[in-house]
């Protein structure tokens, strides 16, 4: 039950986030630098997760596996890294617009 | 007579003609080395003597993070993928030999002493498969069990050792591994608590010394080879992340770490610093400052010089220490994303990838200048088939 009360509230977190994100993507993310962000995703991060983000040292993150967790852990996870793990923090490096895209890409599979 | 002589020369000019023996065509292999281009799943085969490119060879997989060793002819290649594919290349006909794909997922190899074993350092599922060099056929499933539940760890730091064995260590459950197949089958030696989370391994050239990085605490672990019932010990226990630990964007590769006489050059983890620690009793002697957080820290093979490349986002960059002077002597821009360096064998160049610049440079170690580059698509390990001949690679 507990459960599903959060999966509720964070409906209510996401999908807001989910929306800014994909406006980030039209609007503030130049086409120029979604290549860039591409590249950084399949080939740097893909140096853990696999270029097809099937897994490697870090855990797999295909949109089939991502489907049952919350987008909201991922973009934290993303900008703030995971401690005890090798995942680093990516919000000095990243904007927050730049994050989302991110995330965006994962959940609706990258693009080699 | 003379006719005679004459459909005697004749025969064999047609006898040699019909058996194709055109020694023109021959050549060794010493002088060659292959390259991995991780975007397109191909290789590209290089002569290291004419600096160029002879043959690409498609159809190997994903080859993020891909590495590869030799057999000790230096004829074929085995490309260990990403993705759980094992090749065998042949580098002289410049054509797959043989493909299995033998596991989900993978991060590299070795070959044993009398090079007739491949092994690989599977991720998924956890563990190290043996394969025939030749056949490519399974010899031994080594699966790394351990806890009460008997979970599968990913293994890490696979390199072969003398005696006819292999090392390696598990990512997850902070053991090392010995697999001795010196009597035909593996006989295997568990080292456990080796501490916490040990995420890649290098032997040292003498294949004396096995050492694994660890990411979960500071220290390396160090095991004997030539006294295995010792165990494993802690060394440099201020070598790590530190109290205060930093972001580490790309994990330093061990395999690459540098060795002179008097000196070990270790990546710092975490911080812009390379560190220079005397062999013999592991302490530091100094910190080096450099450009980025340390990837790959290289020796030139005489070991005069050590070629350093960086994590992202300063991965653009190269840059030389003078291991007399311990200090950098030449900051070089090969282009973005550099990954990775390989000399030749006897150290007058070194061939230098960069990924997103889609080339690799060919320097001259002496005057540091740009002798040639070569297009590629995004190029990542480099590996001259020297290798075949050294322990642990």
């Amino acid at each position: 039950m507990r459960f599903k009360l959060n999966v509720v509230f964070l409906l209510f977190i996401f999908v807001p986030v989910f929306f800014s994100a994909v406006n980030a993507e039209d609007g503030t993310i130049s086409k120029e630098r979604s290549v860039e962000l591409n590249n950084l995703l399949v080939q740097d991060c893909g140096s853990c997760h696999g270029m097809t983000m099937k897994g490697g040292l870090g855990p797999a993150l295909t949109p089939d596996i991502l489907k049952n967790k919350s987008r909201e852990m991922v973009t934290l996870t993303i900008s703030n890294g995971r401690p005890g793990t090798p995942m680093p923090p990516w919000n000095n490096i990243l904007t927050q617009q730049e994050i989302n895209w991110i995330v965006n890409t994962l959940y609706t599979g990258i693009k080699l | 007579m003379k006719i005679l002589k004459i459909s005697i020369l004749l025969t064999a000019f047609l006898v040699s003609g019909c058996t194709g023996l055109d020694y023109t065509d021959l050549r060794g292999t010493g002088d060659l080395g292959v390259i991995i281009e991780r975007a397109t799943g191909s290789v590209k085969i290089v002569d290291t003597t004419k600096r160029v490119s002879i043959k690409q060879v498609t159809g190997l997989g994903d080859l993020s993070h891909a590495s590869i060793v030799y057999s000790r002819d230096e004829r074929y290649a085995y490309v260990f993928g990403r993705d759980g594919g094992l090749s065998k290349v042949d580098i002289l006909k410049g054509e797959i030999t043989r493909r299995v794909i033998q596991a989900g997922n993978s991060i590299g190899g070795a070959i044993s002493q009398d090079g007739k074993l491949v092994a690989v350092s599977n991720y998924t599922p956890g563990g190290v498969k043996v394969f025939d060099a030749n056949t490519l056929e399974l010899v031994e499933e080594i699966p790394a069990i351990y806890g009460k539940d008997n979970q599968r760890s990913k293994t890490v730091g696979l390199v072969d050792a003398p005696g006819q064995r292999f090392v390696f260590s598990l990512y997850d459950a902070g053991e090392i591994w010995l697999a001795d197949f010196s009597s035909g089958k593996a006989k295997i030696t568990r080292y456990k608590d080796i501490g916490m989370q040990p995420y890649d391994g290098l032997i040292t050239p003498d294949g004396r010394y096995y050492i694994a990085g660890l990411f979960g605490e500071d220290g390396l672990a160090l095991l004997d080879l030539w006294h295995p019932e010792k165990g494993v010990k802690r060394i440099l226990n201020n070598y790590g992340r530190g109290t205060k630990k930093m972001p580490v964007y790309k994990m330093p590769h061990l395999e690459g770490w540098a060795m002179t006489d008097d000196y070990v050059f270790l990546p710092s983890v975490g911080r812009d610093n390379v560190l220079v620690v005397n062999r013999r009793n592991w302490k530091k002697i100094k910190t080096i400052a450099v450009h980025g957080q340390p990837v790959f820290v290289m020796a030139r093979p005489d070991g005069r010089q050590v070629w350093v490349n960086y994590a992202y986002p300063k991965n653009d960059t190269v840059q030389v220490i003078d291991t007399e002077k311990l200090k950098i002597v030449k900051t070089l821009k090969p282009g973005k994303a550099v990954l990775h360096m390989e000399f030749t064998p006897r150290g007058e160049h070194v061939w230098v990838s960069a990924r997103d610049a889609k080339k690799v440079t060919v320097y001259d170690t002496a005057t540091f200048n740009a002798i040639t580059t070569l297009p590629m698509a995004k190029p990542s390990g480099i590996f001259f088939t020297n290798r075949a001949h050294r322990i642990g690679l």
